[in-house]
């Protein structure tokens, strides 16, 4: 059975591919974009977390049948150089640590801000809870979100 | 007790105590043993020196003939920051422009680098011999130059990258030097001159982390992300009971999962990596091994760590702290004597409280893995480790090559903590490796992450003490036991003392003319090792708890009654096998972060009904760390309103790499005191995902303010010492906030449940 989706803008078809196996394991292993990470494989971490019609979502838990004829965006697709304005504020407010979990915060933290251009702090409770990263760098992640929604008095 | 016998014997056999073993290391010979107490002797400078001078250009340093610099990086980075900060101090005295360097990561060769990541102790063990290898490289370029020229070396300096001459000034950049400086005698490291701090450009500044965008586009490679042409992917089903092994299996129906290439079982690996082998399933991809693993049917011996649990331990605790004889780790005075006094005395107060901590797993967000491609005459690897070195050696004696045949990458890592210290998951992939001959990844997933850690070790402590009519402390007595970590490694196993570990719960800085300190070992079968602060995070909750229940039945302010335990500075010596040659706790250091913490948490200040503020300060890896957290208590209810911490780590190299170190360790901390506890039911660990191991997140993480000491001592640890003041800070904040309570809360059990803090 073929699969049929678009990733980062391209058409991605899939032939070969067991139906159940998540899109995670797709994109990894099949697609070697190791970008999207696996943390927990139960959709607790956030670590896997990519953007499907826009909305975040778990890869690991998320059949790769199931995102057929939809848009799948990766960590690999917000920009080619690190020039979005979430991944700038990132990288301006030294979040990251040991990184691993960062590509789910990014991804989570933009579906936030495609939503709410200018999030309060309960906002981003809400938002980021589901993104767990274990080098505590929370404190910054928050500060980074206000940077790239330009709100410089909140961070 | 489970089969500690024959591991200890395979110790016995291997002869290797810790010293020896350390001795071995520095001189790059030992490859196989997995350290003991290395983390902490690691950041020895002095056995840094010892190394003869190699070329730095041979070692740290490459620069091309358009000036286009590399620095080489030979500790791992896990996100403490260590790919800034040891560069930048290189580029320091070598007079670079930080924004013309780029980094690399050094070959696994342990003639030429020290490896070893852990302790704390990359800056304190760097600092010196990476100055050295900077200046002596400066000199060479400047020797270069002033041969060019005709001209003495000291009429030449150093800056931004170019070697400089007379009036008008005349520059060579050192792209046009270097070859010829690299054949240039090197200088003598003991006399070699360094900077003078006043000079300095890079270190003291706030500095980006290096690796900031890679880790902000998705491009950065951590072990997992290893995709050497060819990959099959492993995962491996562990026997859950501690020790335990494979009776038989039947592979049929896991070989009939789509993309499964093979089921095959290893064997038990020696007490140096402390694997108990397993069944692997070899499969196209990681989903199609792990649903083929799903499908595999295994018998296993449990053995006889499968009556163990964590009720059993606790009450061995019970009886070991109701037991003689006990160990003494420092004994000044008589304090049974003053305690006894005490009792009979209507003038003095007697203070008693028990402390428990729990087994506590690491939980690296990238779980375990390991990538090896062993060929008939040589094997690669790509792997996430803290010791890259027994890495290699582990994956040689698999192989049975040579080490220097094998090619160990040292990848980024999704967290260390300690964890990937170990070598147990290096050892399944060689074997794996080895049976298979193609490059294969052997992937662990959460649960076995979780639930296969080596722990940090659950401990129990009974202290008591005495404060007499004039409010002075008469008596201090600290009776722990545990399950230590030196009795998992050590070659005398079950029967070693363990007081290596226990040493810092000694090294109490309150003075009093009575001082007992106890220890008795318990005995598990859980795997044991260093987890973030190591014995640190037991030994300062207990300590700074119990300093301020005294405090409180004094009747007097946590702060002063500190100070004024404290006195006069001195120089408190660190107890235990292995510890009496560490630097000693200089109180004024401690007593100057306490100050810090209380003026910028503006100790003192009125506090609302339900809003407490708590203090604790303690000194590990030679640095001094003390926080004031501000809480609001209601029945079952606590909010953390922030948390500020003042350090004094000597002199900081990036003052943005150590605040995050400090944030990040606070929040490891935290977790540990707020959420869960690793336990044990029937031989095995009962937690085994996000769902019942719980980590604090971002609408539970409070602010944290991190205020440094401006310090000319040589630069100390900062991953790790923070972790130990948290709980403590804590804990003392909720008896603080519940003053007004018909009895205030004194949580001495972690992690803290939401019924600790019921009203009684």
């Amino acid at each position: 059975m073929a699969i049929t989706f678009t990733l980062n803008g391209k058409s991605q078809t899939l032939t070969d591919v067991s139906p159940d196996m998540p899109l995670l394991w797709v994109l990894r292993d099949v697609l070697n974009m190791t970008g999207t990470k696996f943390g927990c494989g139960m959709a607790l971490c956030g670590a896997c977390t990519v953007h499907i019609n826009g909305e975040a979502t778990r890869s690991c838990v998320t059949p790769v049948s199931s995102v057929q004829g939809k848009k799948v965006m990766t960590i690999e697709g917000l920009s080619e150089d690190g020039s979005h304005p979430v991944q700038k504020a990132w990288i301006e407010e030294d979040v990251p640590q040991c990184g691993y979990c960062q590509s789910g915060q990014i991804m989570s933290a933009v579906a936030l801000l495609s939503k709410k251009p200018h999030p309060s702090d309960a906002d981003i409770d809400d938002a980021m809870r589901g993104n767990i990263c274990r080098c505590g760098t929370y404190q910054r992640i928050r500060k980074a979100i206000h940077r790239a929604a330009g709100d410089a008095a909140k961070a | 007790m489970a089969t500690h016998s024959a591991e200890s014997q395979l110790l016995g056999r291997r002869g290797v105590n810790r010293r020896a073993f350390l001795k071995t290391t520095a001189a790059g010979g030992a490859v196989l043993l997995i350290g003991f107490h290395l983390p902490a002797h690691a950041t020895d400078p002095a056995q840094a020196q010892e190394k003869p001078p190699i070329n730095p250009f041979n070692a740290w340093i490459r620069i091309t003939p358009e000036n286009n610099v590399t620095l080489i990086l030979a500790k791992s980075e896990m996100g403490q920051g260590i790919m800034t900060a040891l560069p930048m101090i290189l580029a320091e005295e070598l007079c670079l422009d930080w924004k013309q360097v780029s980094i690399e990561q050094a070959p696994t060769d342990p003639k030429l680098y020290d490896h070893g990541t852990g302790g704390s102790g990359s800056v304190a063990g760097s600092w010196l011999p990476l100055r050295k290898a900077g200046a002596a490289a400066r000199e060479m370029l400047i020797a270069a130059a002033a041969k060019r020229w005709e001209v003495g070396a000291d009429t030449c300096r150093a800056e931004n990258g170019f070697v400089v001459h007379g009036h008008p000034e005349r520059s060579f950049k050192f792209g046009e030097l270097v070859a010829e400086a690299a054949q240039l005698p090197i200088p003598d490291f003991k006399k070699v001159p360094l900077k003078n701090s006043r000079d300095f450009t890079i270190v003291g500044h706030d500095t980006h982390r290096f690796d900031g965008a890679e880790k902000a586009t998705g491009t950065a490679k951590f072990g997992i992300d290893s995709r050497p042409d060819g990959l099959l992917y492993a995962v491996v089903a562990r026997c859950p009971v501690f020790d335990g092994k494979v009776a038989s299996f039947d592979a049929t129906k896991a070989k009939a999962v789509p993309g499964v290439k093979d089921v095959f079982q290893i064997s038990t690996s020696g007490r140096g990596a402390s694997t108990t082998g397993g069944v692997v399933v070899l499969a196209e991809n990681s989903w199609a091994a792990m649903q083929g693993r799903k499908a595999l049917d295994v018998k296993w011996d449990e053995g006889a760590a499968a009556t163990e649990s964590t009720e059993g331990l606790h009450r061995q605790f019970v009886a070991n702290a109701a037991a003689k004889p006990r160990q003494i780790v420092r004994n000044e005075g008589d304090a049974d004597s003053a305690l006894a006094a005490a009792a009979n005395s209507s003038a003095s107060k007697k203070i008693e409280a028990v402390y428990e901590l729990p087994f506590a797993a690491h939980v690296c967000m990238e779980p375990m893995n390991c990538t090896v491609h062993i060929q008939p005459d040589r094997a690669e690897a790509w792997v996430p480790t803290q010791g890259p070195q027994w890495a290699q050696g582990v994956i040689a004696e698999t192989a049975k090559l040579p080490p220097e045949k094998v090619n160990v990458h040292t990848t980024l890592m999704g967290g260390g903590f300690g964890r990937r210290y170990q070598a147990d998951f290096v050892m399944e992939a060689a074997q794996v490796a080895k049976k298979v001959g193609k490059p294969v990844m052997v992937l662990w997933t959460r649960e076995d992450d979780m639930q296969h850690d080596f722990y940090r070790p659950a401990s129990y402590h009974k202290c008591q003490g005495v404060l007499d009519a004039q409010g002075n402390l008469a008596a201090w007595k600290h009776f722990q036991t545990s399950t230590a970590i030196a009795a998992k490694w050590s070659d005398k196993g079950e029967n070693d003392k363990g007081l290596g570990e226990f040493g810092t719960g000694a090294t109490v800085p309150y003075k009093s003319p009575n001082i007992r300190i106890e220890y008795t070992l318990a005995h598990s079968s859980a795997p044991r090792a260093w987890w973030r602060s190591v014995e640190h995070s037991s030994s300062g909750f207990v300590v700074e708890s119990f300093v301020d229940e005294i405090a409180a039945a004094a009747g007097q302010d946590p702060l002063e009654f500190r100070l004024k335990l404290i006195g006069e500075s001195s120089k408190i010596p660190q107890f235990g096998e292995d510890r009496q040659d560490s630097p000693p706790l200089d109180t004024a250091r401690l007593k100057g972060v306490l100050k810090l913490a209380a003026e910028k948490g503006t100790w003192g200040a009125p506090l609302s009904d339900g809003d407490g503020r708590g203090i604790a300060g303690f000194y590990s890896f030679q640095s001094y760390v003390a926080a004031v957290a501000e809480v609001s208590v209601q029945p079952r209810n606590l909010k953390i309103k922030r948390i500020v911490c003042a350090v004094d780590c000597g002199r900081v190299v990036n003052p943005n790499g150590v605040r995050a170190q400090v944030e990040s360790a606070a929040i490891y901390a935290l977790t540990a005191t707020l959420k869960d506890a690793i336990t044990v039911d029937r031989g095995r660990v009962v937690q085994s995902n996000f769902n019942d191991y719980k980590m604090l997140r971002m609408n539970e993480a409070p602010p944290i303010e991190v205020h440094l000491i401006d310090s000319d001592e040589r630069p100390t640890g900062i991953g790790e010492p923070t972790v130990p003041v948290i709980a403590p800070a804590l804990c003392n904040a909720i008896f603080s906030a519940t003053r007004g309570w018909k009895k205030p809360l004194r949580v001495r059990r972690l992690p803290i449940h939401p019924d600790d803090l019921a009203k009684a």
